[in-house]
């Protein structure tokens, strides 16, 4: 059963100018752990406005929890919990008043749905008294998807969670994500960084309002596996231009110290560009064949969807 | 109403916990109220006077005495000649020279009349103005104490009297100019401010996305700000009578009630800014430029709307103020009924139920 459908869905701003999505489509089942994958700009906070019925979309239908986002505004509200890429929080009140506080604006209290932020809470227990303002990222965040998780929420919508926020809090939040999925809680979550992506059951890559792909981690990189290189020297930056202006060369792109190379002919160029780089006396000169990473697919999934 | 309620409280500690509100909320009434009591006052007390005598009689000593005496005047020095008016004036010492011809006092009895000049320095004209008034009433009535001792044929005996003000005390002006002030600043623009803040910060992201019903969310934001609003009116009303001596002529809950009418009226309007823009700064600009300016300048309170041209006094009727000040002038200073202030009462009430559905009405649901 889908939780969340959305059906040919665009979305303009500025009168039509600029367009945020782009005539987009995909489900997300009961129970899942959805991620959606984009640079900034790709429209990802757009789409979660729209299903948490902020704004109205120019043309397409979306549901959730089986409630239509524009007829059955009220119901929706009831029953999703959102947590917006800013935080959204009152600064000025302190951790247990915000909770309170949210608890109470949906009809419920902190003692009636403990059991599912407990967990969540213990962490931040000791600062209940700190007002929101002075908190952590990490503790912020923690807060937030307290106060989302307040009312029991069917839906979960969590814009961006984890910018901003260090790498171990970043490994915590996605772990309580695991336990509330457990509880049968579907969500949707977006996020910019990639390598997040194998913590959700599916993924859809989005980019400038289109969605590229759709699928497990897994099948995405799969269905769009290609030979790939790293090539590393010392002299970084020259490798990369001369990379770039090989004949032979499809993509390059830095990754760290090292570059990723994609071959026009694939694995049969692979033997003329080792002589090639040789030729050019680097030292420390490194090749090897490497299997893509979602970065790698995504980058070409990004290309191949401008040209 | 635990929704309300728990709305109300968060409201108060946001309010209690941004030190910079809260001294606007309660500092700015009392500073009001102390700089137009006694900074800003139109009164003239203690002038200092200067006296060029040329008759040294009887009579100018008694007028004199007369003069220093009064609270409005301080005799700080005599003259010898007439030249020595300009200097004085010069110097700022004094703001009123009141000179004595020769033989006043022969003159007064033998031909029954006699002269006087006063020089007022009316390089501040409404203090020159004032001054000589004052002056002048101290002289006609040391005539008439005189004229009672005999009878003069053709005099008119001037009676003016000043009603509902006797004293013409400043006080009975500003206190129900500062109320009309205060209750537009505070109802209009911390209402608009605070529910613009929960846009600017986001917050009301969240609360659209809840079952909260627009109305209440406008509801609960207003309810704080009406009971500051209202405990401002009382404050502002205990200095008026303790500190300024003030009386409250008329009914006090007649009064209360009218106050409360005209800060939800207020209210209505800081939620009518708040739901049509997107910042604090723009908030705090239009009700401040919007609001503010023609509430000083049509509420008849610092210039009288008789003297406007036409198409300004016309304008003055659709500002809130104006009516307000009515209102309270009508019940405070002059003791009057409720009879007195329907037609007022009733257009507050319009002017109220008016913004307040616009307000409603274009309270997005959503975010555009």
């Amino acid at each position: 059963m889908a939780s969340i459908l959305i059906e040919n869905i665009t979305k303009t701003y500025e009168k039509g100018t600029v367009l945020a999505l782009d005539n987009i489509s995909f489900e997300v089942k009961a129970g899942e752990l959805f991620g959606l994958i984009g640079p900034d700009g790709a429209g990802k906070t757009t789409l979660f406005r729209i299903l948490t019925t902020l704004l109205n979309a120019d043309s397409g239908k979306a549901s959730v929890a089986g409630f239509d986002v524009q007829k059955d505004l009220w119901d929706i509200r009831k029953i999703v919990g959102y947590m917006p890429g800013k935080f959204s929080l009152y600064q000025d009140l302190s951790i247990e008043e915000n909770l309170n506080f949210f608890a109470t604006v949906f009809n419920t209290t902190v003692e009636e749905n403990f059991h599912l932020i407990e967990e969540i809470y213990v962490q931040i227990e000791p600062f209940k008294k700190r007002l929101a303002g002075k908190l952590s990222g990490g503790m912020k965040q923690k807060l937030a998807l307290c106060c989302a998780l307040i009312h029991e929420p069917k839906v979960l919508f969590l814009d961006e969670p984890t910018t901003g926020v260090d790498p171990v809090s970043r490994t915590e939040f996605w772990d309580m994500l695991d336990r509330l999925k457990a509880r049968g809680i579907t969500i949707l979550v977006s996020t910019p960084y990639m390598d997040e992506a194998s913590r959700c059951d599916r993924i859809a890559l989005i980019q400038k309002g289109k969605i590229l792909e759709i699928d497990t981690l897994e099948k995405i990189i799969e269905n769009n596996k290609r030979p790939l290189y790293s090539v590393k020297a010392d002299e970084r930056y020259k490798l990369m231009l001369e990379l770039r202006d090989y004949a032979d060369t499809e993509t390059c792109f830095a990754f760290g110290s090292e570059n990723h190379v994609v071959l026009k002919s694939n694995d049969k160029g692979f033997d003329a560009m080792k002589d090639f780089l040789s030729s050019k006396n680097y030292s420390d000169l490194e090749i090897k064949k490497i299997e893509p990473n979602i970065e790698d697919t995504f980058i070409k999934l990004m290309l191949e969807s401008e040209k | 109403m635990k929704i309300f309620f728990a709305f109300v409280r968060k409201e108060f500690w946001h309010v209690i916990r941004d030190k910079r509100s809260l001294i606007i909320l309660i500092g700015l009434p009392i500073v009001m109220m102390l700089l137009f009591g006694f900074a800003l006052t139109s009164e003239v007390k203690n002038s200092n006077v200067a006296i060029l005598d040329f008759a040294k009689d009887e009579a100018t000593q008694k007028l004199i005495t007369r003069i220093d005496e009064s609270e409005y005047f301080t005799v700080k020095k005599t003259l010898s000649s007439e030249n020595e008016i300009k200097g004085e004036f010069q110097k700022g010492e004094v703001r009123l020279v009141i000179i004595f011809p020769p033989n006043f006092q022969n003159d007064l009895r033998h031909e029954n009349k006699s002269q006087m000049r006063l020089v007022a320095d009316a390089s501040d004209p409404n203090t020159a103005n004032i001054t000589i008034n004052y002056a002048s009433a101290i002289i006609r009535d040391f005539q008439s104490d005189l004229s009672n001792n005999k009878k003069l044929p053709y005099t008119i005996d001037l009676e003016t009297r000043m009603l509902y003000n006797p004293q013409l005390k400043s006080s009975f002006n500003f206190v129900p100019g500062v109320m009309t002030l205060i209750m537009m600043l505070l109802g209009a623009m911390m209402t608009s401010v605070s529910i613009v803040k929960e846009k600017e910060m986001g917050t009301m992201e969240i609360l659209l996305v809840s079952p909260m019903k627009p109305i209440m969310v406008l509801i609960s934001k207003a309810v704080p700000y009406m009971v500051l609003c209202f405990i401002d009116i009382i404050l502002i009303l205990l200095m008026a009578v303790y500190i300024l001596d003030m009386p409250i002529q008329g009914s006090i809950v007649l009064l209360l009630a009218e106050s409360l009418l005209f800060i939800i009226t207020t209210l209505s309007l800081g939620l009518l800014i708040s739901v049509n823009v997107d910042s604090q700064q723009v908030a705090m600009f239009i009700s401040l430029v919007g609001l503010l300016m023609p509430a000083l300048i049509f509420s008849g309170f610092m210039f009288p709307i008789e003297n406007m041209p036409l198409p300004l006094q016309v304008m003055s009727n659709i500002v809130p103020t104006k009516w307000y000040y009515n209102i309270v002038k009508i019940v405070m200073v002059k003791g009057l009924g409720f009879s007195y202030i329907i037609k007022q009462t009733l257009i507050l009430l319009g002017m109220t139920v008016f913004f307040l559905t616009i307000a409603l009405k274009k309270f997005k649901i959503k975010l555009e």
